[in-house]
């Protein structure tokens, strides 16, 4: 099968560990990810904060090159998925306002949870699986911007997500349940006032491990860098330790698949994982 | 959640019959169709550090209460994060409001949460030069721009050596076609 593929900045930045994990992971379940031509950023949030004009049309541009390549379109970051979703709308009601050309709009736009949790998908996924992640207990976070609002994202349970509690189960791992699934970490608040991505993601922590989570897991750069990088700091301002690795599912969906070189990806976190999966024997030397 | 009183404190109001009319237009939004039950103020993340809350900033517009919503916190320190627009029973995007708001406050020159402002001008500087985000770039622009050279380093430090963040900047082939969108919205 093959998907277009809509990196986005994150991805080949920041977040390499999630372009890498889902590159390996749609490899091993035969998923060609045709990375979008020439794509361009989509603004993420300063566009839209600062010109809504503009936003819509950096997204749209890369809409009209995926309408001409009419494949799926795969896109791992939360807010590009949402802003994409956003401009596709638009283009639906007005092409010619945007793009000034037609525009087909079969492109059918999947984020990374909703992507894998299709039944054919979640199938292969379960039969791929060659080391269980058992006892590995981590809670579902899915932030805000894959969901809401539904009528942009097409979210089916914006409220109260499942899609990625059932990947995490498919490989393996213990869901706990909390209520902060869509709880919002801060967004693009943490260079600018990072006192309130630490309250916020503070108050994510407490409820994961009140949860008994080991782990939080999720499929937006942006969380997992509020969340990965801000550990240290929470410890320094309100006296709370928390230790708690932040993954990206396709990290350990990949893991799971039995993976090769997934400690590249265990470095690039400010959490290390590794002795939460060594506890588990879920790493160690057979997989140096 | 701050007493309502606290609003009429401040200077003294000059409503502008205008202003109502004013976002609801930029904003495609019916904004008059709010009957205050602050659903969005009770589901909102960020109301411990607004100095307004979200439903007394549709109050201010239906009152034309342009300066101080325009000069207020809440409009920058709102995350987008879209939960007052998932729940507004009158089907109003509270979220593309606030977009409305902070363009309208920047326009004005009266923003009050200028560090904000500068990063978001530093990413979309990386676009219309590059036609994506260069962290590393952007980041530098945005310190240099509010002379905040020392807060967050530590974390930036730690980004390099981790290799999360990119120095060199190639970008897009269609640079220029990226660069026409930015000059087309200033045309208009
Ligand atoms: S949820 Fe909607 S109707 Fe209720 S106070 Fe907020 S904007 Fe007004
Ligand atoms: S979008 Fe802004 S105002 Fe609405 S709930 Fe989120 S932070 Fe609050």
């Amino acid at each position: 099968m093959e998907v277009s593929y809509f990196p986005g900045c994150s991805l080949h930045g920041m977040a390499a560990e999630y372009d890498e994990s889902l590159q390996a992971v749609c490899e091993t379940l035969d998923i060609t990810l045709r990375e979008l031509a020439d794509w361009n950023c989509c603004g993420a949030s300063s566009a839209h904060f600062l010109d809504d004009e503009l936003a819509v049309r950096l997204s749209a541009r890369n809409l009209t090159i995926a309408d001409r390549e009419g494949r799926e379109l795969l896109i791992p970051c939360a807010a590009c998925f949402q802003r994409l979703k956003h401009a596709d709308k638009e283009l639906r009601k007005d092409a010619a306002r945007w793009v000034g050309q037609p525009y087909r709009g079969k492109t059918a736009i999947y984020h990374v949870n909703e992507f894998f949790d299709r039944p054919e998908h979640l199938d292969a996924i379960r039969r791929k699986v060659v080391r269980p992640l058992r006892g590995l207990a981590g809670v579902a976070y899915y932030g805000c911007l894959s969901q809401r609002p539904a009528k942009v994202t097409d979210s089916q349970a914006p409220e109260n997500p499942t899609s990625m509690d059932r990947l995490m189960r498919a490989v393996g791992m213990e869901v706990r349940p909390w209520s902060y699934k869509t709880d919002c970490c801060g967004a693009s608040l943490p260079l600018t006032r990072p006192d309130v991505v630490r309250r916020l993601s503070g108050k994510l922590f407490e409820a994961a491990e009140e949860a008994g989570a080991e782990c939080l897991v999720t499929d937006c750069p942006m969380c997992q860098s509020n969340l990965d990088t801000q550990q240290a700091d929470i410890k320094a301002e309100q006296g709370k330790q928390y230790n708690l690795p932040v993954f990206y599912i396709t990290e350990l969906m990949a893991l799971a698949f039995g993976h090769g070189r997934v400690d590249r990806w265990w470095k690039r976190h400010f959490v290390s994982p590794t002795a939460l999966l060594q506890s588990k024997g879920l790493w160690g030397n057979d997989h140096a | 959640m701050p007493d309502e009183s606290t609003i009429s404190e401040k200077a003294p109001i000059s409503p502008e019959a205008t202003f109502l009319a004013e976002v609801q237009q930029r904003s495609g939004e019916t904004v008059s169709r709010c009957y205050q039950c602050r659903k969005c103020t009770n589901g909102c993340p960020l109301v411990f550090a607004m100095d307004v809350m979200p439903n007394q900033v549709m109050r201010m517009i239906q009152m034309g209460m342009r300066d101080e919503l325009l000069r207020s916190t809440t409009i920058w320190l709102c995350a987008s994060c879209q939960t007052c627009t998932a729940r507004c029973p009158n089907d109003i995007d509270i979220a593309h409001v606030m977009d409305a708001l902070r363009q309208m406050s920047r326009e004005a020159g009266v923003a009050a949460e200028q560090k904000i402002v500068r990063f978001h001008e530093a990413v979309l500087d990386s676009i219309r030069r590059y036609g994506r985000m260069f962290e590393l770039g952007m980041v530098g622009h945005y310190k240099l721009a509010t002379l905040d050279l020392f807060g967050g380093a530590k974390i930036g430090i730690e980004m390099v050596k981790k290799g999360k963040l990119k120095f060199l900047p190639g970008g897009i082939r269609a640079k220029r076609e990226v660069r026409e969108m930015f000059e087309r919205d200033q045309g208009e």
